[in-house]
């Protein structure tokens, strides 16, 4: 199709109109409301005692989930992409549930099974453990949420490249561990690294599942995002600097896994 | 698959349990009060709304990404991602910043239904973009070139060739989004203000208690997502084809 320049030019232009007042307008004035006050002002919004226990507990909750889905992620997409077991399928679509499910309804799952009065809350209540309006209950939410990352990123890639590399590792005489470190995973290593960047950009600012399961005690269950929605459903419609402070904070954390996903992502697309 | 069941399907049986733990009759009556079914409505209409908008600019975005070149066109493919990297309620927060009570432009969008879709839109934008980017890439241009050789404008060229080749993946897009829409939380959660999303009811239900009535609507939005996991995988099986 041979566009001529005029359409094209006010093709861009609508493109770029609309991204502009949908993205880059609206983050820009979160940071330039942030820095209104001063550079000092902001800092010390995001170093009260609270911000920074959120901080901690937000790396915290990530550094959990992370590892966990992505050796889950691994393994699973292993099985999608090279074993022909039966219900292999089943897996398959059972993997994209945490997609489509809101992650209220994960908040509620949760709840329902480990909170009180739920199916497993004899099991740890009688232990003295208690997971639900606490950080275990966080961490599960978290690993739910963000669970298919890793398996979408590096199943599509396990397929593509086949098992023809592997098996001449095994005729070799290779162990199936010594195949899958020195010849599936040096091929995947793109593929898992975007995924995980995925995972962790989730893990940081999932709020709706979070939320349903944190007791909303400052310094204790509160994540940043968990925070700034604590903070802003009290002052009402009236947001105050140490709101934009903090989702200014979020939001430099994220531009840094967005920097990685364009790293990453378009290693990825080279290796194919 | 025991991890699978231990952190999703055990959990998400006990809300379908729960939601009909009490018969029929209880889930029935407990969805069909005025409040659940006008969010339900709400938040299937703001969704389609969502998905066809989110369809035709996606496709749009993805064309310029495509075929257009001008200075700092990686900057904006880069920017695509973003409400994937922002936190959610970072999401709303920036729009209510924008177009909140003390808007620097003096848009008093929040706190509506408008505000609704606009929230839904930047957090499903990357969906439609990223589906239809790659197809587009591949896309033979030789036979967009012999259509125009044969006289075909560039209105039918893009009708009769193009946009048959891009369907599946538009679709796949927009369903992607529209499933998250129906279930998001977190962008809408301070904008929404008194405009009752689904996901908001549910909240206010398990806050209030009412565990009954959450599972119960819990259920029926789990049903319309799964739908369009249906849907999405036929018209991803359409792709690969």
């Amino acid at each position: 199709m041979i566009v001529s320049r005029r359409p094209t030019l006010s093709l861009r232009f609508v493109a770029l109109a609309y991204l502009a007042l949908l993205l880059l307008l609206p983050v820009g004035v979160v940071f330039w409301r942030t820095f209104e006050h001063g550079v000092a002002t902001a800092w010390s919004y995001v170093t009260t005692p609270a911000a920074i226990s959120a901080f901690w507990l937000t790396v915290l909750l990530a550094v959990i989930a992370v590892p966990l889905n992505t050796i889950f992620g691994v393994g699973a997409a292993m099985v999608l992409a090279r074993s022909k077991a039966r219900g292999k399928s089943v897996l398959d679509g059972l993997i994209d549930l945490p997609f489509v499910v809101s992650p209220v309804i994960v908040g509620l799952a949760l709840i329902l099974v480990y909170g009180q009065g739920g199916w497993f809350a004899d099991v740890f209540q009688n232990n003295g453990i208690q997971i639900i309006y606490a950080v275990p209950g966080m961490v599960i939410a978290t690993v739910f949420v963000s669970l298919p990352f890793v398996v979408r990123e590096v199943t599509p890639v396990l397929r593509e490249v086949g098992d023809e590399q592997e098996e001449a590792a095994a005729t070799l005489g290779a162990s199936s561990w010594q195949t899958f470190w020195r010849v599936t995973l040096p091929t995947i290593r793109w593929g898992v690294a975007y995924g995980v960047v995925l995972t962790t950009a989730r893990a940081l600012g999932e709020i709706g599942a979070v939320l349903v399961v944190s007791s909303n005690v400052p310094g204790a269950t509160l994540t940043l995002p968990l925070l700034l929605y604590q903070r802003d459903s009290q002052i009402g419609s009236q947001v105050t600097t140490s709101v934009y402070a903090l989702a200014t904070e979020l939001a430099v954390l994220s531009i840094a896994v967005l920097l990685l996903m364009t790293l990453f992502g378009s290693r990825r697309e080279e290796a194919r | 698959m025991l991890y699978m069941g231990v952190f999703v399907l055990i959990p998400l049986a006990a809300v379908v349990v729960k939601a009909f733990s009490s018969g029929l009759g209880t889930l029935w009556s407990s969805v069909d009060n005025t409040l659940a079914v006008r969010a339900l409505v709400i938040t299937l209409v703001a969704s389609l709304l969502v998905a066809a908008i989110g369809a035709v600019m996606g496709t749009l975005v993805a064309w310029v990404l495509v075929r257009d070149s001008f200075p700092g066109k990686r900057f904006v493919n880069a920017l695509i991602d973003l409400p994937f990297a922002l936190p959610t309620i970072v999401a709303g927060l920036t729009l209510i910043a924008l177009y909140g009570p003390d808007s620097p432009v003096g848009i008093h969008l929040a706190y509506t239904r408008g505000a609704v879709v606009v929230a839904l839109l930047f957090v499903t934008l990357p969906f439609v973009v990223r589906s239809v980017q790659p197809v587009l890439l591949e896309l033979d241009r030789e036979v967009e070139e012999a259509a125009a050789s044969l006289g075909a404008s560039n209105a039918t060229t893009f009708r009769r060739i193009v946009l048959p080749a891009l369907r599946p993946a538009i679709l796949s897009g927009a369903a992607l989004a529209f499933a998250r829409s129906i279930g998001e939380f977190g962008s809408l959660a301070l904008i929404a203000g008194k405009v009752q999303i689904a996901s908001l009811v549910i909240y206010a239900d398990i806050e209030n208690g009412s565990e009954q009535s959450a599972a119960a609507l819990s259920a029926v939005l789990m049903l319309v997502a799964l739908l369009m996991l249906f849907v999405l995988r036929r018209a991803g099986a359409t792709v690969d084809r």
